[in-house]
């Protein structure tokens, strides 16, 4: 109890600390601050939104590539490989899920950037050229990379604890099913899918939550320009990313107060997916009262 | 009367241990059939082998025959049919949790492709009239079951086992987890249920086997030790095991 309360005052603080750090800021840009798209330390004018657009798109982009293959191969493991193949692959992404994102981030700069810009993003805007998406110079570094990289990272967590809430659904869900006659498709489709989709969406919030505060991995792919692009081959900056490069070459008040600003919105923008998220766990289960089975 | 089922010399295993030691015995077209015998006998193994629903769970092996109509439901017939044609209820009531009322009674037409509105609405009233819940639920159909009482939640598991229309109907201690009034009126619905499906009851209940069945079987250790029509069963049990067991002097079991 004291260590809750604890634990909750000890967020305040820091929320408290970081406002009051970001006073300058705050005073100077207001609400503008989040729908500002200039970021000029030179003449002192600052807006976080290229930053906010570029951590946004980044997470969902990563959401978009990585939850489908992630639930792919959470279904697969939990319910269809032989135990020996189950076994090392559980093995295998539990370990994937802890690596540092520095690596990835090390991987993504030599392996797949080149990669990218000589061989996916030509192809790309050689089939799907007419949108807007996927056309510009193909440098590789940018807004795809990031979403790659970010779905990389992410995909061994939401794969791990998918895995898990699929492997806790009680074995009477699955065998009401399979004596309705129903094939082992089925049966995942209609008894064990739906019975953990809480748990899921609970498993894609943490890959989300992951993915927004990743940020060395991404500083080295994303390219850091400041900008809003529809072109996913375009260069963008994340919250994070900006903070870290800039950190320590603040020497302006207002610089620094503008950095901590960002991680002031930042760390609102998580709060806000996460409620997100939660709201939606909830109205899911206020559809769908629990009792024991 | 005819046999619906006829099970001969089945055996089954979980791992090395083997739970039934060759049963044989002919099941009669619309009679309800109680198992009876001590925990551990095998009698859930038995009804689920009926439905080749024990070769569901891995390292089980089954050997023998069980003909449906005629027909080895271990040979030749794909094990999904013939759990379309053996319908089954679990010891709890296994609602779908994230359906409606109305979807989880539907929700074995849904999987042989019926998606037409108005079949499927009249089949799932059909079904929940058989199970006697209709009165009872049909203004919140499309609610969750998490408002129904125990009793209300086994009697939609069987409306949802009818609703795909099987011969045969496996109900394996379907009172357990229920009050005795709930388990009366379940009891009235299999007598009722008797004259369209072919039942086989699990139960611990003597009582239940005693008011509800035609016929009785004793399994004990993996062995049938006795099958015959039920007052016979009860009232002059040719076998000593049997007797001790009914009368609750005892059941002859080695230890497990």
């Amino acid at each position: 109890m004291i260590c809750a309360i604890g634990l909750l005052g000890l967020v305040l603080l820091m929320v408290i600390l970081i406002w009051q750090a970001a006073g300058p800021s705050i005073k100077a840009f207001g609400f503008s601050f989040f729908f500002t798209r200039e970021w000029d330390p030179v003449h002192g004018r600052f807006g976080a939104l290229p930053y906010i657009y570029g951590t946004l798109v980044s997470t969902l982009l990563a959401l978009l590539l990585a939850g489908p293959v992630s639930l792919g191969a959470a279904v697969y493991v939990a319910e269809f490989a032989p135990r020996k193949i189950k076994n090392i692959l559980g093995f295998m992404i539990d370990l994937l899920a802890a690596v540092p994102g520095i690596i990835f981030g090390l991987w993504g700069n030599f392996v797949l950037s080149p990669w990218l810009a000589g061989s996916l993003e030509p192809r790309l805007e050689h089939y799907f050229g007419f949108l807007p998406l996927f056309r510009g110079p193909a440098t590789g570094v940018g807004m795809l990379a990031a979403g790659i990289i970010l779905a990389i990272m992410i995909s061994p967590l939401i794969t791990a604890v998918s895995r898990e809430v699929l492997e806790i659904v009680p074995a009477s869900q699955r065998e009401a099913m399979i004596a309705l006659g129903a094939t082992p498709w089925e049966v995942v489709r209609r008894a064990v899918l739906p019975y953990a989709r809480t748990g899921i969406v609970g498993a894609f919030t943490l890959g989300l939550g992951r993915a927004i505060g990743e940020t060395m991995a991404l500083t080295m792919v994303i390219g850091n320009r400041p900008q809003i692009s529809a072109s996913l081959f375009a260069p963008a900056y994340t919250m994070t990313s900006v903070i870290v490069n800039e950190f320590t070459e603040a020497v302006e008040p207002l610089h620094l107060a503008a950095l901590i600003h960002i991680a002031l919105v930042l760390f609102l923008v998580t709060l806000l997916v996460n409620t997100v998220a939660r709201l939606m766990i909830y109205l899911m289960n206020r559809r769908v009262k629990k009792w024991t089975v | 009367m005819s046999y619906k089922l006829r099970v001969e010399a089945l055996q089954a295993w979980y791992g090395q241990h083997q739970v039934l030691k060759g049963i044989s015995m002919p099941i009669r077209a619309n009679t309800i059939t109680a198992v009876i015998g001590p925990s551990g006998c095998g009698k859930s193994t038995f009804i689920r082998c009926l439905n080749r629903m024990h070769e569901v769970v891995p390292g089980t092996r089954v050997a023998g025959r069980v003909w449906l109509d005629g027909r080895n439901i271990y040979n030749g017939i794909n094990a999904v049919e013939v759990r379309r044609r053996v319908g089954m209820v679990f010891q709890t009531p296994n609602i779908f949790p994230a359906m409606s009322i109305f979807q989880n009674v539907v929700a074995g037409l849904y999987l042989n492709g019926i998606r037409g509105r108005r079949q499927l609405q009249e089949r799932a009233e059909n079904c929940l009239q058989q199970a006697g819940l209709w009165e009872e639920v049909r203004d919140r159909l499309h609610d969750t079951a998490a408002g129904l009482s125990s009793g209300q939640l086994q009697r939609l598991c069987i409306a949802r086992a009818l609703a795909v229309e099987p011969e045969i109907l496996l109900m394996d201690e379907p009172c357990s987890a229920l009050d005795p009034i709930a388990s009366i009126r379940i009891e009235e619905l299999m007598r009722e249920l008797k004259a369209s499906y072919t039942i086989i009851l699990v139960t611990h209940n003597m009582q239940q086997a005693a008011r509800v069945s035609d016929y009785t079987a004793y399994l004990c250790d993996g062995e049938l030790v006795e099958y015959e029509s039920t007052p016979e069963v009860f009232i002059r049990p040719k076998d000593s095991r049997t007797e001790n067991y009914i009368t609750g002097r005892g059941a002859d079991t080695r230890p497990l």
